[in-house]
């Protein structure tokens, strides 16, 4: 919905009802997830919707851009944080990307990787089943049929006349055929990829 | 074709409520219903033991989902039976809400995160309740969980968190989820209303069992049978055979089948025979509740390798040691599989966010794993081994009763030797039972026993998981399908009662034991207890003393013993309580009655007395306050 037949309805809603709709509440100042995730039209909504009671000439006022709701953006987000949030945890990617790799020998370096590659792979195969595109051995001749796909193929080279082709696979591609992500509970700040870890010493 | 009164679910579903690890399995019996078929035909028309004439429904393994990170729900084979019981500043509430829960938070989490976040919050963990349940030692309806928990400041005060639960309250939480998952997989068909095969330790004793069916259906499970781990596990392997388990068994065969998980062992015996030309399976012997698992071996391992790395002068950080002990479980399953390396690398990451400079890393040979794990767990040890028992101190920390000794096959000489059965074949089960060379270990030792002859391993089944699918093969089974493994109470139960002597100042009258139950009473019977009637103490609770034995197989009911016998094991006191109001001529005096007891479908016992004069009939009930002790 955009914001500005949002808009509109929270005027009207609240006028009759007395309440504001439910989309609205995510405009709302007291959630500041979701207004953080959109920060540039964050702070236009959450007064509207504060304001929609007072000044029916606001209202008016609103510029008609069309943008994902609230509810959308931020849930994308958390379902990219929450990825994210389970490669630190069970790979440490994070944590390994963010240091700094000059200091160490390869030696050391492939020791741990060894560990986040394990911890990493489990996570890809558990929330994702993946398949090749193309099953074929890699620098072999394969045809490309006629009435192919181009976002599933992509073709490199000089091509001329119509399908079918015929080519050397250089990449087998990577397909997604289901994603097994895990159910994410409202209510907790998805920014937090890791906690801070404090260990208080017993007496 | 009438449809069968007893079986309106849908589902047959077996849970194996574990130690460490819960499962749950399947059968959808919708479509036979459907069809009119009942159990009676599928008796008649396969022969009444076969398993193999029809197609029968297949056995689904359920994955449960569980939060495994904060606000993180997702689905794992197996609920790890953990409780977490945190206060709002080790966990925040909504971290641990469900999905299904519409928003309520419990302020507690089982499962996943319950195990991981309780490994750095180790006063408010609840594990093992299962050991607890079975713990005499303990008031087992009081709030007793974590028991090493801190005192929190104020104990009435349940909000403040560091609250506590019972053994019973605990086992009913974990039950609770996995009918809340179940639920909100099939709302049109309710765990509570589908027909629950429910696994317990064959060692459970009668208050244990019971114990075990008031948790469940505090949980909500209505329709509830009981069945023993070990025979589960069995059925397992009947159901992935087939028919071919025929020919691998023959009449006189006796199958140990050793269940060894996460934190306990346990071990039966289940005879073949040949009854009208059929073959016919036994349970003949349980063995006791031996708390020593998997986990004693991961923390051996870890110990270990501690070592090594101290003499290295790499040190570990105490947040490095749960991965610590992760890395270990990896190298044993690696170290004991088959086609081993000669040796495993042990790496742990390091605790901050700096991993590659904080990571520890150590080595562990083939030779050092075979020694520590194989050596000390299946030690070569002779026949007429008995476990050690340490008690070098005169004061001990009070809590479960850990085996003191680690040698698998000395609990399991003493255990063969005290039932006298020579065991001609071998089912593994639990999932330290994947490392082939202890499974080889055991067999060679316990083939040892034996002149060398060799001692058969049973194979194909699912070493995690074999206890859910068999208990759902069970509920198969009862309904007609297959053949069922006979044995019914793996004791013989007796009940304390005074003698009538002259007073002697200083000494109590004496007790003798009364067999009530005798050895393996069947599900469904009843007995009355023949012989003298028992005077009843009428208008105040009375307590009797309850003693059972799993050796003593030829007692017969009415029989009387003397308590002080090695064989009898003294359990939880059992509570009359007869109102006076009845007899108000009676008060205060002794009432004739006699005794009865009952096992019941669901795999209980029951005790009642009956007033010789036909004027009232009382169950007995286990008293869970701690036991009467020696």
């Amino acid at each position: 919905m955009s914001r500005f037949i949002l808009a509109f309805r929270c005027f009207f809603k609240l006028l009759f009802t007395g309440r504001l709709p439910v989309a609205a509440g995510a405009y709302l100042p007291g959630k500041k997830d979701e207004a953080k995730a959109l920060p540039e039209p964050k702070k236009e909504p959450a007064d509207k919707a504060e304001k929609a009671d007072k000044a029916e000439k606001k209202v008016a006022e609103v510029k008609p851009v069309i943008r994902p709701t609230g509810d959308l953006a931020a849930h994308h987000r958390d379902g990219a944080l929450a990825l994210l949030a389970l490669l630190q945890r069970e790979g440490r990617l994070v944590d390994f990307l963010r240091e700094s790799l000059d200091s160490y020998e390869d030696a050391d370096i492939g020791v741990a990787v060894r560990d986040i590659h394990r911890g990493c792979k489990k996570v890809i195969e558990e929330h994702f089943v993946l398949e090749a595109v193309m099953p074929g051995e890699e620098d072999t001749r394969v045809k490309v049929p006629a009435g192919f796909d181009p976002g599933e193929v992509r073709l490199i080279g000089k091509i001329s006349g119509e399908p079918p082709f015929t080519g050397t696979l250089r990449h087998h591609g990577w397909r997604v055929t289901e994603v097994k992500l895990p159910t994410l509970t409202e209510g907790v700040d998805r920014r937090v990829l890791a906690p801070a870890e404090v260990e208080i010493a017993s007496a | 074709m009438s449809k069968s009164k007893s079986t309106t679910s849908t589902f047959v579903v077996g849970i194996d409520l574990g130690t460490t690890n819960s499962a749950l399995a399947s059968v959808d019996v919708a479509g036979e219903e459907a069809h009119g078929v009942t159990p009676r035909d599928l008796v008649s028309r396969s022969g009444g033991d076969r398993s193999g004439g029809e197609k029968a429904p297949p056995i689904e393994h359920v994955p449960i989902p569980q939060v495994v990170a904060p606000g993180e729900v997702d689905r794992r084979p197996t609920l790890p039976s953990f409780l977490l019981l945190p206060t709002a500043l080790e966990v925040p509430p909504e971290a641990m809400m469900l999905p299904w829960s519409g928003g309520a938070q419990p302020g507690y989490v089982v499962g996943e995160m319950a195990r991981e976040r309780g490994s750095e919050l180790p006063d408010r963990l609840v594990s093992s309740a299962k050991s607890w349940l079975s713990f005499g030692g303990v008031d087992r309806a009081a709030a007793i969980l974590p028991w090493r928990g801190a005192e929190s400041e104020d104990e009435t005060d349940e909000d403040s968190g560091g609250a506590r639960v019972s053994p019973v309250e605990a086992s009913a939480r974990y039950l609770a989820h996995l009918r809340a998952t179940w639920d909100q997989a099939h709302p049109d068909a309710p765990l509570g209303e589908q027909e629950v095969l429910l696994t317990v330790p064959a060692s459970f004793d009668a208050v244990a069992r019971e114990l075990t069916v008031t948790a469940a259906r505090q949980a909500g499970l209505e329709k509830l049978t009981l069945l023993e781990e070990p025979q589960a596990a069995f059925y397992s392997f009947l159901a992935r055979t087939g028919d071919a388990w025929r020919k691998q068994l023959r009449p006189g065969d006796v199958v140990a089948v050793i269940d060894v998980g996460g934190g306990t062992c346990d071990f039966s015996l289940i005879a073949v025979s040949e009854q009208e030309g059929n073959l016919a399976l036994e349970r003949v012997a349980v063995g006791d509740h031996i708390l020593l698992g998997g986990d004693n071996m991961d923390l051996t391992l870890a110990h270990a390798v501690t070592q090594k790395l101290a003499a290295d002068g790499q040190k570990l950080k105490s947040s490095q040691y749960r991965g610590l002990v992760h890395a270990c479980r990896r190298a044993k399953e690696t170290l004991l599989g088959d086609k081993p390396p000669r040796s495993a690398t042990i790496t742990v990451l390091g605790g901050g966010s700096k991993i590659i400079g904080g990571t520890v890393k150590s080595k562990i040979d083939r030779e050092e794993v075979e020694k520590l794990l194989v050596d000390g767990f299946a030690p070569v040890v002779a026949a007429d081994a008995v476990p050690r028992v340490q008690r070098a101190l005169g004061l001990r920390e009070l809590g479960l009763p850990y085996a003191t000794d680690p040698g698998v096959t000395r609990h399991l000489a003493a255990f063969l030797a005290r039932h006298g059965r020579r065991p001609t074949a071998i089912l593994f089960n639990g999932g330290v039972m994947k490392g082939s060379l202890l499974r080889r270990r055991i067999a060679e030792v316990v083939s040892s026993w034996y002149g060398g002859e060799e001692v058969r391993l049973l194979e194909g089944t699912d070493l995690d998981l074999a206890v859910a699918h068999g208990a759902a093969y069970y509920g198969m089974v009862r309904r007609g399908r297959g053949i069922r493994i006979r044995g019914g109470t793996a004791r013989a139960y007796y009940i304390g009662v005074e003698s009538a002597k002259p007073a002697i100042p200083g000494f109590a009258p004496p007790v003798k034991a009364l067999c009530v139950a005798p050895f393996g009473m069947e599900e469904g019977t009843r007995v009355e207890v023949p012989g003298q009637e028992l005077g009843l103490l009428v208008g105040e609770p009375t307590e009797f003393r309850f003693f059972a034995s799993s050796n003593r197989k030829t007692d017969r009911p009415g029989q009387v013993v003397d308590p002080d016998e090695e064989e009898l094991q003294e359990l939880a006191p059992v509570l009359a309580d007869l109102p006076a109001g009845d007899r108000p001529e009676a008060a205060g005096q002794l009432v004739p009655v006699t005794l009865a007891s009952h096992v019941t479908e669901i795999g209980t016992l029951e005790l009642w007395s009956s007033a010789s004069d036909g004027r009232g009939r009382w169950k007995l009930e286990y008293s869970l306050r701690e036991g009467g002790g020696e």
